[in-house]
């Protein structure tokens, strides 16, 4: 009974990932139709305009959102178990912001000097970000028992974060900071192949590091002291956690910049899906549902006004914000039962 | 100290360098009940926290089946000890049974996959402490009483040799209490396993215990059998208690007596006047008692709650001289309740009788029917 749900669940979500990366192929400001995308996906003829744009255009893009987004929602889940909490992610922890600073001034440094980053300088910078807000949020999680504490704290790592990141890039002197500006407000525009397979590689290692740790992840879901005392090395555990979890967002956000709510949303949503919270199925679960969720975003940011794009973050916010208001509102509920 | 499976050697516990308790030595062997009682805040579960490795001890040894604690893996401890803990736990999602199947975590393979013979044990667990019917129920939605046997249900189905459990039955109510220490004394004889506990009911420990363990100021105060721990006395010096008394023999706490010159005299006798002993406290009316006999189920509360008892030496005949004593205290009442009924024919009841006559004479006598005593 609970395994048919299980199943019919990956069910949804493989069948929701292959029909919005279609879509994403089809619909923009050139409609291309299906026939011809399977054409140029498969190596047959086809218009050579056509088949600039999907391959050099919106296959990479479309991509680049699953697999973001798929890294996105499982940093996202790591940090609800870590914290024990239901609306930690990365972006309301200030861990994308951190992440989008050094970036930044990595870039900012960078195209001063007419030097060439490679996308792997560019993770690597997003990492020492998030790395640097992590220790920040873990400093504040010591010193406030109350988790609502925890989340404000966050925020306001974020908001410096930010603000000190706007600092750089007005007063940055370089026409390139047009693109600097729109990765900034986070986009998944302009991804390259290279990039593309960069990412891959990255997430996908993590992310497989991530679903080999499930069964200590569900024990530590029972608390600390209960997992210390089914023999999981906690000090290990939290370390380990904390760089997988930082190191999928680093990478999001190298090469998306911040993008906000996917990583509270979608686990909430995967885990009303599947009506459980094991994490041998709510990890892939939660990958899939976070591609799910970019490949869509990404398409209404997109299509909406076209030829006017939206940031990616402001489609996900309004999906995302009600999302985590209904959370909280149901756990005050649950709490007052 | 072979024979022991579980004994420390000078453990020093405390947090963040500071020792809190120093010294201990408790020495435990395989199938007995330890259990930790001692005031509010004396550091009983810091040396539960101790012994089952989640804090550092600042000096000494903890062995555990012939081993030292530190040098057991995870798994190995995990094994060989399960816990119950204060700390509440709030898994999202997830079912009784889930719970429950948590305790197989050192069984299960890389990805925590139940087998069959888990499954199994999990559902025998569950059965023994009576939760079959919460098995699909959501964790979260469950009493204190029930989320409290679930968790030794967990503890439990992790197979151990050996359970901590810190404050396990401060939740329950009484019918709960009762079968979760049955559970514990069936699994101690059934399965050979040793507990190690804290409990604050005092008269519960005294009855599971086969040792227990006092903690008060600094160090283990007392260390032993019920009967060397449970002297008269010794409950109000480790508690420090400054209300009320506490009667060992008997495990009945009483509150603080009315004080002052009696202004009632009870004439009680095999249990039928505790009920107004009790009443008595509760209007706050200073009264004396008597005459019992040093092995009357009334002597203990009227002993706490009396101003003046009239005893006499158990298997005696009352003497004459106590007789004049409780005349005496009668002249001094306003009112004398008689709570014994005059007519038993019992041989040693001519004094009662007596007493009675000389308060009747008083026109001081009011009768007070078997009521109490029932």
């Amino acid at each position: 009974m609970k395994n048919r749900r299980y199943v019919l669940s990956f069910f949804i979500l493989g069948i929701l990932v292959v029909f919005f990366l279609a879509l994403n192929l089809c619909a923009g400001s050139v409609q291309v139709p299906i026939k011809e995308v399977l054409n140029i996906l498969l190596g047959g003829d086809a218009d050579g305009m056509f088949t600039d744009i999907i391959m050099e255009i919106r296959f990479p893009r479309a991509l680049a959102a699953a697999v973001l987004g798929g890294g996105l929602a499982l940093s996202g889940y790591l940090l609800q178990t870590f914290f024990h909490n239901p609306i930690a992610g990365p972006f309301i922890l200030g861990i994308s912001s951190g992440a989008k600073l050094v970036v930044a001034l990595v870039m900012v440094f960078a195209l001063g000097r007419a030097i060439h980053i490679s996308s792997m300088v560019m993770i690597a910078a997003a990492f020492v970000g998030a790395m640097i807000s992590m220790g920040f949020v873990l400093l504040m999680s010591r010193m406030m028992d109350r988790m609502s504490m925890l989340i404000v704290s966050g925020v306001m790592i974020g908001y410096i974060c930010s603000a000190v990141t706007d600092f750089i890039v007005t007063f940055a002197d370089d026409s390139n900071i047009v693109n600097l500006h729109n990765w900034s407000k986070g986009s998944f525009s302009g991804i390259s192949w290279e990039n593309v397979a960069l990412m891959s590689v990255v997430t996908f290692l993590a992310s497989a590091l991530v679903f080999f740790m499930s069964k200590p992840i569900s024990a530590y879901q029972m608390g600390e002291s209960y997992a210390k005392n089914m023999g999981v090395n906690i000090q290990v555990f939290r370390s380990v956690l904390v760089v997988l979890s930082s190191v999928l967002s680093a990478c999001v956000t190298a090469f998306a910049g911040p993008v906000s709510f996917v990583g509270i949303a979608v686990p909430h949503l995967v885990k009303s899906l599947f009506r459980t919270a094991k994490p041998i199925l709510m990890i892939p679960g939660c990958f899939l549902g976070g591609a799910v969720f970019c490949l869509l975003c990404d398409l209404l940011a997109r299509i909406l006004f076209a030829p006017t794009e939206l940031s990616i973050s402001t489609v996900t916010a309004v999906f995302g914000a009600p999302i985590v208001i209904f959370v909280m509102v149901h756990r005050r509920k649950e709490k007052a039962e | 100290m072979e024979e022991f499976y579980f004994y420390t050697e000078g453990l020093t516990v405390g947090y963040q360098g500071v020792p809190l308790i120093k010294n201990i030595e408790i020495r435990l062997k395989k199938g007995e009940i330890l259990t930790l009682i001692g005031p509010n805040g004396a550091g009983k579960t810091t040396i539960l926290k101790s012994i089952i490795r989640q804090l550092e001890p600042l000096g000494g040894l903890v062995h555990l089946d012939g081993r030292e604690i530190r040098g057991l893996s995870g798994k190995e401890l995990s094994k060989k000890l399960s816990v119950v803990l204060t700390e509440r736990v709030r898994p999202e999602l997830m079912t009784c049974e889930d719970v429950v199947a948590t305790g197989r975590y050192p069984y299960t393979g890389k990805f925590g996959v139940l087998q069959e013979e888990d499954r199994r044990i999990v559902r025998e667990s569950m059965k023994l402490v009576h939760i079959e019917e919460l098995m699909d129920r959501d964790f979260t939605r469950t009493s204190d009483g029930q989320k409290q046997r679930v968790m030794l249900a967990r503890a439990i189905c992790q197979e151990p040799d050996i359970i901590v459990l810190d404050e396990p039955t401060s939740f329950l109510d009484i019918r709960y209490k009762l079968e979760f220490l049955s559970v514990l004394q069936g699994m101690s004889r059934s399965r050979n396993l040793s507990v190690i506990m804290s409990l604050h009911e005092l008269e519960l420990a005294e009855r599971i215990s086969d040792k227990i363990v006092c903690v008060k100021g600094d160090k283990v105060d007392r260390f032993g059998t019920p009967e060397e721990v449970f002297v008269p006395g010794y409950i109000a010096d480790l508690y420090e208690m400054t209300a009320g008394s506490y009667d060992e023999k008997t495990g009945n706490p009483e509150l603080e007596p009315a004080k002052g010159e009696p202004q009632v005299f009870v004439i009680a006798g095999a249990g039928s006047g505790t009920a107004v002993f009790r009443r008595l406290q509760r209007e706050g009316t200073p009264f004396a008692a008597g005459v019992l006999w040093e092995n009357d189920l009334d002597c203990p509360p009227a002993k706490a709650l009396a101003s003046e008892v009239v005893l006499e030496k158990a298997f005696y005949r009352i003497s004459q001289e106590k007789v004049q004593r409780a005349k005496e205290l009668i002249d001094g009442c306003k009112r004398v309740i008689c709570t014994v009924d005059l007519e038993e024919p019992g041989e040693w009841m001519e004094e009662l009788r007596e007493i009675a006559g000389y308060a009747v004479e008083a026109g001081k006598l009011q009768l007070e029917g078997n009521k109490d005593v029932e």
